[in-house]
């Protein structure tokens, strides 16, 4: 037919480098913005930034943070927002203490109930919202008020810790060193290398795939430029980190569950469904999917990483309190709309989200250091914040 | 210029990056007339209503806006309001929750120094009723009135405003017959009184029936400017320059090759999902067979969709009682899943609200249905999801730069084309297609009236609910007529006619 002739001639010239940046402008713009937020920092706090010590440290602060966006990207992708993360981090974090140190159970048996638990808080507030249509943001904020009144029944009050050594390492320990040898941390690095060269196979491989299907968007310096770049980052850290006591074990942690649900956001049916489900619920209702189930498990999922979360921060401050996790929630979910989710839902990846919390955690680091006030770094994370956002719609706009 | 021109647009061009959307366009509104615009999607009739109304702002275009013989630069729609030139659009702009009287005067209110008059405002809104024929109370709300009334309290809205140049943009698409033809009556009746109107419409017959001089446009330029007071227009003739070629045959001929009865629907009654005394579905029976497309007419609302998706994974609907049977034996249809894997498949009237993943690409809205035989273990094989996708994007015809293209950039009719992709992929053996053509233009509906054909070819066993009786006529094998929630009659396609079919629905509500 005529008209597909001329369709076909639109095709091949799209994907100019310029068209290329404007219509990718968010994946590359928050990359580049952490980038440009590191160098500043490392500029302005004369080279203490990038320190092995205070990058390592950078890493910990954040490790609860990261965990929880990955899950709130999940729920925010599907249209909703979990409020209570923050409260079911300190409520978790009680529940691990008064095992542990009161009542003296294993850790391990400790850390698989606590997760259980928080999967099953996840689950209580994903049954009202999925199956009986009540808002999320009211059922967790409901939550929110029920967890933060339960960890101080639960902890009357008090704090409680110490934590036994073991159970201390979740957050504060670091992978051994299997080759020994001194000054330097080689497994670390080797580990970094190995990840390195993994994301570059893939990377290739993904590019192969889409030079046959001829689906291939990127222009080829692009591709090279990116993937240059974050291979050189991931070995350029864990050398870093190598120099002074090689990765901690959240890092691990941390990788793990990053790129485990990447995979399950983009390549499984489940996360197609929940991208389905948040771009129209109705929609992907009648083509078959069970969007009361999936939601059910975004919270339940949502929940559990809380869990991990509040273990992790239980652990590295090596002690329960009231206060622990107090407005984490909008940490987290700042992190997730920073990384370039969308209010409405079906839109925002899992590296975004994380990208955002290492945004606002760098920042967090950045400020401390120079000495900042508490008072003023919130003022400029909420501007950040904002700016993110209006950023997002404006490139929208200019796009439709 | 004449003394009687309102509106003369001359050498109108606009320009978006890389794509010229109108080019040296022409168009003259005499006082007093129907001048009705028409073109297929795409043609370029909303950028130019945008570009009159002052949504595109003077310097935004090339090309000059004369109207009452004066030249004028809009800067906003506010500037084109103030002139008397209001724009209803296709989808209504009222506020579900508010009064008639609080829709009519929203932005506008009665009032002394910001107090709202609410007197007077009732009073007025009486009044604005009356002339486009509505006793609803002022003070009713907007969603408990139908679509026709929402669109004749637009209407009156626009009356408020003191309109001297009313345009409609597709004011029909949703309306049924009756409906469609009290508000095509009351453009005549402005016509009376000296209001101009222009006219943007896909539904032809309506045109012809009311219009004065006609516009086609064609890819962005006048192809023709016709005056149908002087000698009559034949439809075929406005095809003809709409598509640029002569479609001898509006419908796809076809030589139907009917076997056995593969769906069978029995005493299938639906109540009202929230007034649950209310029948919406009342002990409807309906047989379809392999190869065969069956129709269902009926008026907007007589319970064809809610039979659609009740049958469809029980959609719609409370206490649903009946038996629906697939190949003879009886078939669970109690969810979304079990219908699809039944082999029954559903493309929705609504395909924005219910059909697409707007803001994902046509590569993953494909294959949503069927997500399981693109996946091995859970996962995607990102490969072949982009291998269906394009045979599809090759088969039907799907007109877009890429598979890549997010479904909200494209056409109705080639949205249209991404949900049918869908639900073929999802390999059904029963498709029931609702107002597949709604909304899309003379060139796509032929499109879609081929793939239907060429679908019960091959086997397939077709239910098409429209409101558009001549496309029922043209594409069906067997009709059934439904109204207020019963099946009022069922007559082979061959001895069916409009005429019938309305003495049929006429006959049952009395």
């Amino acid at each position: 037919m005529t008209d597909l002739a001329s369709s076909e001639q639109i095709t091949p010239q799209g994907n100019s480098a310029f068209g290329f940046i404007r219509k990718h402008m968010r994946e590359y713009g928050i990359l580049l913005a952490l980038i440009a937020i590191m160098a500043f920092f490392q500029v302005v706090t004369g080279g203490i930034l990038l320190k092995p010590v205070n990058l390592t440290n950078l890493i910990l602060q954040n490790s609860y943070i990261v965990i929880m966006a990955i899950g709130m990207l999940l729920v925010i992708v599907s249209g909703h927002i979990d409020l209570s993360v923050g409260s079911v981090l300190g409520f978790v974090g009680a529940l691990a203490a008064v095992m542990i140190v009161n009542w003296e159970v294993n850790y391990l048996v400790t850390a698989v109930v606590c997760l259980a638990v928080g999967a099953a808080i996840g689950a209580a507030q994903g049954y009202w919202v999925a199956y009986f249509k009540i808002p999320s943001f009211i059922v967790t904020l409901a939550g929110m008020l029920v967890f933060k009144g339960l960890t101080l029944w639960l902890l009357a009050g008090q704090s409680i810790g110490p934590f036994p050594r073991q159970f201390q390492l979740i957050a504060s320990g670091f992978i051994p060193d299997l080759f020994g040898a001194g000054g330097i941390n080689l497994f670390s690095l080797v580990l970094g290398l190995i990840v390195a060269g993994v994301l570059l196979y893939l990377a290739v491989r993904t590019r192969l795939h889409q030079q046959k299907t001829g689906i291939v968007d990127e222009p080829f310096a692009f591709f090279v430029a990116k993937n240059t770049i974050i291979a050189l980052a991931i070995v350029y850290m864990s050398y870093l980190m190598a120099t002074f006591r090689g990765l901690p074990n959240v890092f691990i942690i941390m990788a793990l569950l990053i790129s485990v649900y990447t995979f399950i956001a983009g390549r499984t049916t489940i996360g197609r469904r929940i991208y389905a489900i948040g771009g129209n619920e109705k929609a992907a209702k009648l083509s078959g999917i069970n969007t009361e189930r999936l939601t059910f498990l975004t919270f339940a999922n949502m929940g559990m990483l809380a869990a991990l979360a509040g273990l992790v921060f239980a652990a590295r401050l090596n002690t329960a309190t009231p206060k622990a996790g107090l407005a984490f929630e909008l940490d987290v979910i700042a992190a997730v709309f920073i990384g370039g989710a969308s209010m409405s839902g079906g839109v925002g990846t899992i590296v975004g989200a994380v990208v955002g919390a290492f945004i606002m955690g760098v920042m967090n680091n950045g400020m401390s250091i120079l000495g900042v006030g508490i008072d003023w770094q919130q003022v400029i994370k909420g501007l950040v914040l904002l700016a993110a956002v209006i950023f997002d719609v404006y490139n929208k706009n200019k796009a439709a | 210029m004449s003394s009687d021109t309102i509106l003369e647009m001359r050498n109108i061009t606009k320009t978006f990056p890389g794509v010229v959307a109108l080019d040296t366009v022409n168009i003259g509104v005499a006082r007093g007339e129907i001048h009705a615009l028409v073109g297929e999607n795409g043609a370029g009739k909303s950028t130019l209503m945008k570009v009159l109304s002052g949504v595109y702002p003077h310097g935004s275009y090339e090309g000059q806006i004369f109207y009452n013989g004066e030249e004028k630069s809009f800067r906003g729609v506010a500037d084109s309001e103030r002139e008397g030139i209001i724009i209803i659009h296709q989808e209504l702009a009222l506020v579900p929750l508010l009064s008639i009287a609080e829709n009519i005067f929203l932005g506008n209110e009665r009032a002394r120094r910001g107090i709202i008059d609410w007197r007077e405002t009732s009073r007025r809104t009486r009044e604005l009723l009356a002339k486009v024929g509505l006793t609803e109370h002022p003070e009713t709300r907007v969603t408990d009135l139908g679509l026709g009334k929402q669109q004749l309290v637009e209407i009156a809205k626009a009356l408020s405003k003191e309109v001297k140049l009313l345009i409609l943009d597709e004011p029909t698409s949703s309306l049924n017959e009756r409906d469609s033809d009290a508000l095509l009556d009351l453009l005549m009746e402005f016509r009376e009184r000296g209001i101009s109107s222009i006219l943007i419409s896909h539904k032809l017959n309506e045109v012809s029936k009311v219009a004065d001089t006609i516009t086609v446009l064609r890819d962005g330029s006048t192809v023709s400017t016709l005056d149908c007071r002087r000698n009559a227009v034949s439809e075929d003739h406005i095809i003809r320059d709409m598509v640029g070629r002569s479609l001898s045959d509006r419908y796809p001929p076809r030589d139907p090759k009917i076997g056995d009865t593969v769906f069978e629907v029995r005493n299938w009654t639906v109540h009202h999902p929230v007034h649950s005394e209310r029948k919406v579905v009342d002990d409807v029976c309906l047989t379809v067979r392999r190869g065969e497309v069956v129709g269902i007419a009926g008026l907007m609302g007589a319970g064809r969709t809610e039979l659609a998706m009740s049958l469809f994974g029980r959609s719609y609907g409370v206490n649903i009682s009946g038996e629906a049977l697939i190949g003879g034996k009886p078939a669970d249809l109690s969810t979304v899943r079990r219908a699809v894997a039944a082999g029954l498949a559903y493309a929705t009237e609504d395909r924005k609200t219910y059909g697409l993943i707007l803001e994902d690409t046509i590569r993953r809205n494909v294959p949503l249905a069927n997500l399981e035989a693109i996946a091995s273990r859970s996962v995607v094989d990102e490969r072949r999801e982009a291998e269906v996708a394009e045979e599809y994007r090759r088969k039907i015809n799907i007109k877009c730069s890429s598979i890549a293209q997010e479904t909200i950039n494209l056409s109705g009719g080639n949205q249209q084309k991404v949900v049918l992709s869908k639900w073929l992929f999802a390999d059904p053996d029963i498709l029931i297609l609702d107002e597949p053509t709604r909304g899309i233009d003379v060139g796509a509906k032929f499109e879609i009236y081929t793939i239907i054909r060429d679908l019960a070819a091959a086997g397939k066993a077709i239910v098409m609910i429209s409101s558009e009786m001549p496309e029922l006529l043209g594409v069906t094998d067997r009709l059934y007529v439904m109204n207020e929630g019963r099946m009022v009659g069922e007559l082979p396609t061959a001895e069916a006619t409009q005429e019938r079919i309305m003495s049929m629905i006429i006959k049952s509500a009395g």
